[in-house]
């Protein structure tokens, strides 16, 4: 364990909804950080924690029916739980920023593209209107949207899904955020289009050097942007380390299961998309988990003790930790 | 967008010409005219003096296309009662209905979009849904007893309102109001909230269910995660798109307001047209009647042609198609 401080640093976060069917620990007891300049891959199939993650520490966890129950966020030496409101709108879209999935529908649809991004400057940084719409041009530019002139002045339906994503990027980083919280940024666009996302962001993270948590369920696109990556599944946080290590080296079950669900990972083309199907079984629901690891039902290599009490997160060196009986070295 | 004009003004125009052939249709066959311009008893000979005189006489389609040219210049003929032309009985009138209904579309729209948006900021606290409750009462209770209710409260219990009339008026040119004296205002404020109050439930309500579908939607999400403070991504992300429909449905009221308030106007003793309208039904007095229903058609069509225009510039994907 390293003692420096951590650009960001999540302890024991639970965040848990309250609901008529029972409580969801959409995240239950989640400890991770990110380094300056670092890009951090947080994986796992859909359902099991990760948007609500972001959303902690963005603090915008509907409430009700979520509520963060427990835990501590430290950004930058500052406890993020402890903030007001007013103190975090300071935080969010200035030091922290996030974008999500849905490109096509995370824009006002009855705003322009300028008027969005100009808002940014505007809120952040006292720009006057003329200025902040200047720098909007600009910031389209940066995100090589053709003709940014004639742009900023269009309406989110005038453009495809990746020009959107590309706009959301563009408002995204436009007052230079330490922090890119990227929600499953190129899910729902096309395959070549999805490559060319990635590729921006792989550039605009230099150009605007900002540490990158990039939200995804599909590896390989961590493999191409990631230094490390953790492993969520079900609301808990099962393996974690060096990309490589992760790839060459996976211990959890799960991760190699998902890991199996990218065919030939070698040869794979960059534009290969690959859903996680391929582990059998399904993500449990939260309402009904069991008291053992929740893993069990579809572990191939479960054991009889897997049952009974969930495993601890293990250090098994080189910065790996892994949360399953069969490495807990007892 | 000029085409989607011209072609809404084609079909106002189409509809413009059937009302005024139903209008001609009970102008001229809803009970004889000749009877009613010569009176009851007069002789064979007098009633055909009034039948040639009047062109009544002539084939239908003359007739029609007579009165079609006359009401496009505004002549509908006099009044069987009072024996001025009808269309300057009506305009006399107008300017009271028209400031009522602006009133009270105006407090309707302020109170109910404000209220909705309040209400559904914390859509299951206890006095939001007391307020939602209230807004069935404001759509399910008749406008007659809102407004001998709002008399006893006011006026007989409370005595801080007038009951009846449009108080002092000025003149401005050909228009009278009651906005520029203390006593038209006074005057104006229980009418407006009668007439008002059905439209003011309805957009509390049609405020209330938008913005908690947009507020739910993931660009809101993107305002918060931006840092904006809450008035703006309320008032200007949610609201703007929920305002949409909103005033859609606003516009579509205010010409029926106008037009239709025999009721608030009849209770009030307000001197508008609804009341004129009333009388004029009770004396059969048919070249104001005909001349009211042309004169609502057209206020109604032109609003609806305004609302239409105003809904492709409030959306931006019908503007830019
Ligand atoms: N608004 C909500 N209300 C109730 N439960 C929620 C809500 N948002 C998330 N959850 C719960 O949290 C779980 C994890 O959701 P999420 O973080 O969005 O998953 P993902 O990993 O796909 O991003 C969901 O399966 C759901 O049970
Ligand atoms: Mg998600």
């Amino acid at each position: 364990m390293d003692h420096q401080a951590h650009l960001l640093e999540v302890k024991e976060l639970k965040t848990y909804f309250f609901t008529f069917e029972g409580v969801a620990k959409a995240v239950d007891d989640i400890s991770i950080h990110l380094d300056k300049g670092e890009t951090l891959g947080l994986v796992g199939e859909s359902g099991c924690g990760k948007s609500v993650t972001a959303l902690s520490i963005m603090r915008l966890i509907p409430e009700p029916p979520g509520r963060i129950v427990n835990g501590k966020i430290l950004f930058d030496g500052v406890k993020l739980l402890d903030l007001t409101m007013k103190q975090m709108r300071d935080i969010r879209g200035k030091r922290i920023s996030m974008i999500f999935q849905e490109p096509m529908i995370s824009l006002n649809p009855v705003f322009t593209i300028g008027d969005q991004i100009s808002e940014m400057f505007i809120l952040h940084e006292n720009c006057s209107k003329r200025e902040s719409w200047e720098r909007a041009v600009e910031m389209l530019r940066a995100v090589q949207i053709p003709s940014p002139e004639k742009r900023v002045h269009e309406y989110p339906h005038q453009l495809s899904g990746g020009m959107c994503q590309r706009a959301i990027i563009a408002m995204a980083l436009s007052c230079n955020p330490e922090i890119l919280i990227a929600d499953e940024p190129s899910t729902a666009l096309d395959v070549t289009i999805q490559a060319q996302i990635l590729d921006l962001m792989v550039q605009l993270k230099e150009d605007f050097d900002a540490a990158i948590m990039l939200i995804t369920h599909d590896l390989g696109v961590i493999a191409e942007i990631a230094q490390r990556v953790v492993v969520m599944y079900a609301g808990k946080v099962v393996e974690e380390g060096q990309t490589i290590t992760i790839f060459e080296e996976p211990k959890h079950p799960y991760t190699r299961g998902l890991l199996k669900s990218i065919p030939k990972l070698q040869e794979r083309s960059r534009y290969g998309r690959q859903r996680l199907q391929e582990i059998s079984g399904i993500v449990p629901s939260l309402y009904e988990l069991s008291p053992g690891c929740s893993f069990y039902p579809r572990c191939p290599e479960s054991m009889a003790m897997c049952q009974g009490s969930v495993p601890e997160l293990v250090d098994i060196g080189k910065a790996h930790r892994v949360r399953c009986w069969l490495h807990s070295g007892h | 967008m000029v085409t989607y004009i011209t072609r809404r003004l084609m079909q106002g125009i189409v509809v413009l010409l059937a009302v005024s052939f139903i209008c001609f249709i009970i102008f001229r066959y809803a009970g004889d005219p000749v009877h009613t311009l010569a009176g009851r008893y007069a002789t064979f000979q007098e009633q055909e003096m009034v039948r040639k005189a009047f062109g009544l006489d002539k084939p239908f389609y003359i007739q029609y296309t007579r009165f079609l040219a006359n009401a496009a210049q505004g002549n509908f003929g006099k009044s069987f009662v009072t024996r001025v032309p009808a269309f300057n009985l009506i305009l006399e009138r107008l300017p009271a209905s028209i400031e009522l209904a602006t009133s009270a579309i105006i407090i309707s729209f302020i109170v109910g979009v404000g209220l909705g948006v309040l209400v559904s900021l914390q859509p299951y606290a206890m006095r939001n849904r007391l307020v939602m409750a209230g807004s069935l009462f404001g759509i399910s209770i008749p406008t007659f007893l809102i407004g001998i209710l709002l008399i006893m409260v006011f006026c007989v219990y409370l005595g801080i309102l007038p009951p009846f009339g449009r108080g002092e008026t000025r003149m401005i040119g050909f228009w009278r109001t009651g906005f520029l004296t203390w006593s038209g205002i006074t005057h104006l404020i229980l009418p407006a909230f009668t007439l008002g109050m059905y439209q003011l439930a309805v957009l509390l309500r049609l405020t209330r269910a938008g913005m908690r579908e947009v507020l739910t939607k993931e660009y809101i999400k993107t305002a918060w995660s931006k840092g904006l403070p809450p008035r703006k991504v309320i008032f200007k992300h949610a609201l703007r798109n929920v305002l949409i429909p909103v005033i859609t449905m606003t516009g579509l009221q205010f010409g029926e307001l106008i037009a239709f308030a025999l009721v608030t106007e009849t209770i009030f003793q307000w001197p508008g047209t609804g009341n004129l309208l009333l009388t004029s039904i009770y004396e059969s007095d048919q070249p104001v009647i005909v001349t009211y229903i042309m004169l609502a058609a057209l206020i109604i069509l032109s609003l609806n042609i305004i609302v239409d225009i105003l809904y492709a510039y409030l959306n931006p994907k019908i503007r830019y198609d």
